[in-house]
């Protein structure tokens, strides 16, 4: 069964739905695992904002090699968001600071909000999930 | 909204980013390991003590007894039981779990 | 109202989903719904009927059944998530259904709240 094939499409809802990435990539599955959950939900057609904080501006960056560790490389999958119709990426600029990153250093486009921004953008949704 | 902190303070660093981002007058439940923090002497409750002047606090009391800190909560903090919970996220129009 | 649940660690180690099942009892005591709950991560694991913990222990996956049957709960399990941790039909405990991401996702935009409990 794929999730393709149990798509709600006459719902017609439109939810704000953000989805918090706060760990790095490997160390944990979330990454991976929240991403897929990403993707769906752009394909049910509903309003998705991702945001990097924390440990989660990691999972950005650019020259990732897993080839070491033996296992999927899925940071490719950020640049490729764009085609799902989500544009909306932003990262926390105290979580860039604080780990000594800029954009530049990132694989993709991204919005840098400071902390006031993004906890009004986080209060106004209608659904978070984090990972 | 409600944030809802499970981590212990003085083990991982979900309360400091639940209290950095919760705008004023928004509402933090901690439960499981996270009540510790609402507890007097434990290293993080000056900063519940602080966020509680624009955040309104809750601790779950089945986690604080289940880890012996009941008789020590700080003043300010509200404790709820389940219900509580349930009733703080029908309260709220959306909800954060800091995992 | 009607409340969405997301469990996403497994039993025994984590204690998200102690806390799902109190928070999903007592919604239901409360008067609200909980009409599925849905299962990610390592919370596949809540799922096994295979599970044998000690007679003075709570069973996990046994609990959830009998609230599901009791209440009429949607119980699901990412099939994605399950493949990886050898989770499949032959091992589901009674009421757990193995089912895509998109029944996640229904739950965000048909139910009142969605609340997660992970680790």
């Amino acid at each position: 069964m794929s999730d393709m094939d149990e798509m709600d499409e006459g719902s017609g809802i439109v939810k704000k739905f953000m989805f918090l990435n706060r760990k790095a990539p490997h160390g944990t599955v979330y990454a991976l695992e929240g991403l897929e959950v990403v993707l769906i939900t752009a394909a049910f057609d509903q309003d998705v904002s991702m945001v990097f904080t924390d440990d989660g501006v990691y999972q950005l960056m650019k020259g990732i090699d897993t080839k070491g560790i033996e296992v999927k490389d899925f940071s490719k999958t950020y640049r490729a968001l764009e085609g799902y119709d989500i544009e909306k990426l932003y990262v926390d600029q105290a979580s860039m600071d604080a780990r000594g990153l800029t954009e530049d250093d990132l694989i993709v486009d991204v919005t840098v909000l400071p902390v006031d921004e993004m906890a009004n953008l986080m209060a106004e949704q209608d659904v978070v999930i984090s990972f | 909204m409600l944030h809802i902190v499970n981590k212990s303070a003085t083990e991982r660093s979900s309360l400091e980013s639940c209290l950095r981002m919760a705008t004023k007058g928004s509402a933090v439940l901690l439960i499981e390991d996270a009540v510790c923090a609402a507890t007097s002497g434990n290293a993080a409750a000056a900063k519940i003590q602080a966020a509680a002047a624009d955040l309104k606090i809750y601790a779950l009391g089945p986690d604080l007894a289940a880890r012996g800190m009941a008789g020590r909560v700080l003043d300010g903090v509200n404790v709820v039981d389940y219900g509580g919970f349930v009733d703080l996220v029908a309260e709220h129009s959306n909800c954060q779990s800091w995992l | 109202m009607q409340f969405g649940i997301l469990v996403n660690e497994g039993p025994y180690t984590h204690q998200a989903s102690d806390s799902a099942y109190l928070f999903a009892r007592t919604a239901i005591e409360r008067g609200h719904k909980v009409p599925r709950i849905f299962f990610y991560h390592d919370g596949v694991n809540n799922s096994t009927r295979l599970a044998t913990p000690p007679q003075d222990d709570r069973n996990v996956s046994a609990r959830w059944s009998k609230l599901a049957a009791d209440h009429g709960i949607d119980l699901v399990v990412c099939v994605a998530a399950a493949q990886r941790r050898g989770i499949n039909d032959d091992v589901l405990a009674p009421g757990f259904r193995i089912s895509g991401l998109g029944q996640l996702v229904e739950m965000g935009i048909q139910y009142d709240r969605l609340v997660t409990f992970g680790d």
